[in-house]
């Protein structure tokens, strides 16, 4: 099977996903041409050897519909030759982009391949896309469907984790992510996004809040209560998880990933292709994986995919120097450091989109560049990547640099 | 046409009127025969060009309240020969078709070109709610008792008549939801309100207010067949669709732990109904409707719920030869919670309720609580001023046993206690004279050895209410050795009064429903016991279908009354007839931490002055040991919640306690909320097989003790391929 390596990664900056955001007056096609055009420019690369473009979008209708990635292909002037596919599995998109260009590659069949996200969640709106499994009682019952806040309530309940906790959690992610900026930590692979006459709109990640502290998020009210007792999902955790008397709700905006306009894209290729293009492969792709996780809780997929992805890269879990977590909800990563007995000096080391933001259809290519620049700039060898995912799925990757 | 069910009236201006009017019957209802004759009438006036439109109504004092339920066992039993005959997918087909019938019958009402209009005289119901839902106008009568409504939940089924798919068009998702969920009856002017008909008027008005609609050009066209139609709700895809159906999803289960597939298909029915044109919709419906036709849980539903109910409150175990008792005066003795629930539902049904207690202070006390509960009544709107004062007026408080002359009947709720309850006795009989009854309201003391007290003991039996007694709808009534007919006779005639619903038991320690409660919350111990998270013991048994964990069940009925019963059965029967663990569980709540239940606010639960009750975070410490919760096998708590109680109840008739399997059925659903959708406690057996069940207790028994061990009945029940109905049904019938 062939090798398939990183040549490249980058991505706009998050825009806060409302109107007031400094991407809200961008389209999700300008968002997505804004990193291919960057991949493009940076690298000098000759498009010609592009085979395929898949991004990743949780909410691919109206103006993100009917396969964007085609589009923006085209407004980025890859040439008509360079087709593209939009993909959606919720959360994961973009980091399953990146793994289906990966084996697009690895299956010999394609040299050269983008995978990347983009989501304009203040423009196109979360759940724009409908979908069956909330309302057709058909999915709905059966997998216990809940509103991913009261999942991740349900698994601060069942896994002991406080409002203390979680709250500290959020606060050190936002720490993190601020000293990582005030380093310049990931200037290297950000495209600015500019307007028609190249006037920057956005250069910065626009949703975090350096001076959070316990005290600023200890006002917050729990966002999920309210719903998850009078929308009936309180009651749907409780029958999925009996051991638990009621669910506690410790999780509100602070203390989850924000709604953020973005987009990110990697550049993934065989040898042969590295030496058409003239780069050095930054790293390769060791392995990844998928998993189907149990609905109700929802959120803990990253815990089994890890485990699944581990055991295909014949690894354990100390060998790996850097973990990216999705920062969906702060106790998806506490139940993936408890579940694992990990060292918090090991995750999300940059911090994650509590701080940042979380681009639905982006994040994973976002945060799978985020640990690669990482690693090189610490002097590490091996990233684990993963995120939870709507209806209960997890997908990881494991990266190696080279 | 051949009408004989319907009077069919045409006046002169063309307008028709269809009278249902079915003769024999005090009340109509929908059978083979009245499909056909509506057909007929449908298809008459669509093609009489003189007729105008036809007004539907009743020459009964109701409406109808629906369908012949036992019409549909019949279609299911036709199922079962064709599947023989003509293989599984034909027979469903088939059943499909059958079961569509009268959808099909009233889309053609609604779709013949004339105007229909249901001219609503009174309770109007299920599936004849649906022949007015099909109308094009509908007017209900102005009147106290005009109820419309579509109950056939209560029975594990659904409106399968067009009566989701209409109702879903007339109003907003949410509310569509709720009502067929809750299949409530509903007052004339709700009805207006939640636009299920188009007007109110007096009774005598109604027919010529629907004559006038047809008169004055009214439509035969309905809302949802017009080309402008708008969902109330919009679609289900949209912004409005997200607020509604996630939750409903939810709430489904929250209400019903997805037991219960009618309600469950009612959101079928209703989510892939609104997306598509109605005909199509009603195809939908009706596939689902089949489908819910054929489930054992509505099966198991109708027949106790509907069917074995009905007999029970009609006198089923009445002695025939007895003639009725005119019950005038009941005499109640003891007007604490118990007593006084009863003066209360005895003057509700217009009985004189002579209160009793050992002083006058005590008797008033009683009747305060009565006023407390009618009160409320009145606040809600259930009852009016005047139907306060007239029941307060017929509960007379005494605190002389003489007071009591006259009564037929007297119930005695005193202490329980047996010299206390014999001194009651010998007081009441002196004052009652010979003849009158005398009943005990005893919960635990064998009515037998009661009844040495009284110098009647012919006129002597147990009648045993559930607390409180104001809402609970069983009574047990108890035959002593020496119980007299008259006695069994007068003790039905007055729980049907108070229109509650009697079960016969034979005189036993515990009776009937308490044994099978007793086990019940056993079982809760020994899981607390074994290591079980205290809330998952809780919600599982929820889940089970019962409407109450068993640790706050023992909350309600008290830690220490438990302690009582059990520490009663160790020294009458000996250690080995109890479970020591339960005792020294028991005893650690009751003696060391003084936690006796809800009345001292410290339980299984701790019970805060004010929000909800949350488990006592001490029961961690009298865990002998902790299991891992995710490796707790649900579907085994579950099992062990219903068999142990299947199989309390599979002894009581073994030892002759209970002769009737539908006393056992009813009484477990009513008297202590047994998983309605299994039929109760027999019927839960006769589901699975005696044979599967036998299976089940003996790997049961394997694991978790002597207490699964099954009795001789079940296993002879099990080699004989043998029902409890099909075994006793007969002969409780016979012997009634």
């Amino acid at each position: 099977m062939a090798e398939a390596f990183i040549y490249d990664h980058v991505r706009t900056p998050r825009g806060r996903g409302k109107s007031d955001g400094a991407l809200h007056e961008v389209s999700s096609l300008g968002l997505a041409t804004t990193v291919l055009r960057a991949i493009k420019d940076r690298g000098d690369l000759d498009t010609a050897l592009v085979d395929d473009v898949i991004l990743g979008c949780v909410d691919p209708v109206g103006e993100a519909g009917g396969d964007i990635a085609r589009a923006a292909a085209l407004t980025a002037d890859y040439g008509d030759h360079v087709p593209g596919v939009q993909i959606n599995r919720f959360c994961a998109s973009g980091l399953d982009a990146v793994n289906f260009a990966a084996a697009q590659v690895m299956a010999g069949q394609h040299e050269l391949t983008i995978g990347g996200g983009v989501e304009s969640m203040s423009r196109v709106g979360l759940g724009a896309s409908g979908g069956a499994w909330p309302v057709d009682p058909a999915i709905a019952i059966k997998s216990y469907f809940m509103p991913q806040g009261v999942s991740a309530d349900l698994i601060a309940t069942k896994y002991g984790f406080s409002r203390d906790d979680v709250d500290a959690y959020a606060v050190l992610s936002q720490q993190r992510a601020a000293a990582a900026w005030s380093k310049g930590y990931f200037t290297q692979s950000l495209a600015p996004v500019r307007d028609v006459n190249g006037v920057t709109l956005l250069d910065r990640d626009e949703h975090m809040r350096p001076s959070t502290d316990m005290q600023s998020l200890a006002a917050l009210k729990p966002a999920f209560a309210m719903m998850g007792e009078q929308g009936g999902f309180d009651a749907v955790a409780i029958d999925a998880h009996p051991d638990i008397e009621r669910v506690v709700h410790v999780h509100h905006a602070g203390n989850s990933s924000g709604i953020v306009d973005g987009a990110g894209a990697v550049l993934v290729g065989s040898a042969e292709a590295g030496r058409s293009i003239e780069k050095k492969p930054r790293a390769k792709i060791r392995a990844f994986a998928n998993i189907g996780s149990e609905p109700a809780m929802m959120l803990t997929g990253p815990v089994d995919v890890t485990k699944k992805v581990l055991a295909r890269a014949g690894m354990n879990i100390g060998d790996i120097d850097l973990f990216e977590v999705n920062e969906a909800f702060a106790s998806v990563v506490l139940r993936y450091l408890q579940a694992f007995d990990l060292d918090v000096e090991k995750l999300n080391v940059n911090g994650g989109a509590i701080a940042m933001g979380h681009p639905l259809g982006a994040t994973g290519a976002m945060l799978l560049g985020t640990a690669l620049d990482e690693l090189e700039r610490s002097g590490k060898t091996t990233a684990l990547i993963t995120l939870c995912i709507g209806a209960g799925m997890g997908t990881a990757t494991i990266i190696e640099r080279v | 046409m051949n009408l004989i069910n319907f009077r069919f009236e045409l006046d002169a201006d063309g307008i028709a009127l269809l009278t249902w009017d079915m003769a024999g019957r005090s009340m109509n209802v929908i059978t083979p025969q009245v499909i056909d004759e509506l057909e007929q009438v449908i298809d008459h006036v669509g093609a009489e060009a003189a007729i105008t439109g036809c007004v539907i109504t009743s020459g009964k004092q109701t409406f109808s309240g629906g369908a012949d339920l036992s019409m549909l066992g019949a279609a299911a039993a036709d199922y079962q020969t064709a599947r023989q005959e003509k293989g599984e997918e034909e027979a469903a087909r088939l059943f499909f078709e059958s079961a569509r019938r009268l959808s099909l019958v009233y889309r053609k009402l609604e779709t013949c070109g004339k105007p229909f209009a249901a001219a609503i005289n009174g309770v109007c119901l299920g599936g004849a709610f649906e022949l007015a839902l099909a109308c094009h106008y509908r007017v209900v009568a102005d009147d106290d008792k005009a109820r419309v409504g579509l109950p056939e939940i209560k029975v594990g089924l659904f409106p399968g008549a067009g009566g989701t798919q209409r109702v879903a068009r007339l109003m907003h998702t949410g509310d569509a939801l709720q009502m067929l969920f809750k299949g409530e009856q509903i007052r004339p002017k709700a009805a207006k309100t939640m636009n299920l008909v188009h007007d109110v008027a007096p009774l005598g008005e109604i027919v010529g207010k629907a004559k006038a609609w047809i008169a004055a050009g009214g439509k035969g066209v309905a809302p949802w067949d017009e080309n402008t139609f708008k969902l109330p709700s919009g679609k289900v895809f949209s912004p409005a669709g997200m607020m509604v159906w996630p939750a409903a999803n939810a709430i489904y289960r929250r209400e019903t732990h997805d037991n219960y597939p009618a309600a469950k298909a009612i959101l079928h029915a209703v989510y892939e109904g609104l997306q598509l044109p109605m005909d199509l919709a009603l195809r939908v419906e009706a596939r689902w409707f089949a489908k819910i036709l054929r489930s054992p849980e509505a099966a198991a539903m109708i027949r106790t719920l509907f069917v074995s109910m009905g007999e029970l409150n009609k006198g089923a175990r009445r002695p025939a030869h007895v003639s009725p008792a005119a019950i005038k005066r009941v005499g109640i003795l003891g007007a604490g919670f118990m007593g006084a629930g009863i003066a209360y539902v005895t003057a509700g049904a217009g009985m004189e309720g002579v209160l009793i207690d050992r002083d006058q202070a005590s008797a008033d006390k009683g009747k305060a609580f009565c006023d407390q509960l009618i009160s409320s009544q009145v606040l809600k709107g259930r009852a009016k001023g005047a139907d306060k004062e007239a029941l307060l007026g017929r509960i007379k408080t005494s605190a002389d046993y003489n007071d009591l002359a006259g009564a037929e009947l007297v119930i005695e709720a005193v202490f329980e206690d047996r010299t206390v309850k014999a001194e009651a006795t010998r007081k009441a009989r002196a004052a009652i004279g010979p003849d009158a009854i005398f009943a005990s309201n005893t919960s635990t003391l064998p009515i037998g050895s009661l009844a040495e007290a009284d110098s009647a003991p012919e006129n002597f039996i147990g009648v045993h209410f559930f607390s409180p007694v104001e809402k609970m709808l069983l009574v047990e009534v108890i035959l002593g050795a020496k119980t007299g007919d008259r006695a069994l006779a007068t003790a039905l005639d007055y729980v049907r009064a108070i229109k509650k619903t009697p079960i016969v038991v034979n005189d036993a320690r515990g009776f009937f429903a308490n044994r099978c409660v007793g086990n019940y919350i056993r079982e809760g111990h020994l899981m607390l016991l074994e290591g079980a998270p205290p809330a998952m013991i809780e919600n599982i048994a929820k889940m089970a279908g019962m409407p109450v964990g068993p640790l706050a069940l023992n909350d309600e009925v008290g830690l220490d009354l438990a302690l009582k019963i059990l520490e009663a059965t160790k020294q009458d029967l000996g250690g080995a007839a109890i479970d020591l663990n339960q005792e020294r569980l028991l005893k650690g709540l009751v003696v060391e931490h003084g936690r006796l239940g809800r009345k001292n606010g410290k339980g299984f639960y701790d019970y805060p002055s004010q929000g909800a009750k949350s488990l006592w975070p001490g029961l961690a410490a009298l865990q002998p040991t902790k299991c891992d919760p995710d490796a707790i096998d649900i579907a085994e708590f579950k099992h062990r919640f219903l068999v142990v109680q299947a199989l309390e109840a599979a002894r009581a008739i073994e030892e002759g306690v209970v002769t009737d399997p539908r006393e056992a059925d009813v009484g477990s659903i009513i008297g202590f909320g047994f998983a309605p959708f299994t039929g109760g406690v027999l019927s839960y057996i006769d589901g699975m097989g005696a044979a599967n069940f036998v299976v089940l207790c003996d790997r049961l028994r394997q694991t978790y003790g002597e207490r699964f061990s099954p009795p001789q009945i079940l296993i002879d029940m099990a080699k004989a391929h043998e029902t409890f109905y099909g075994r006793f049904l007969d002969e409780a019938r016979r012997v009634a």
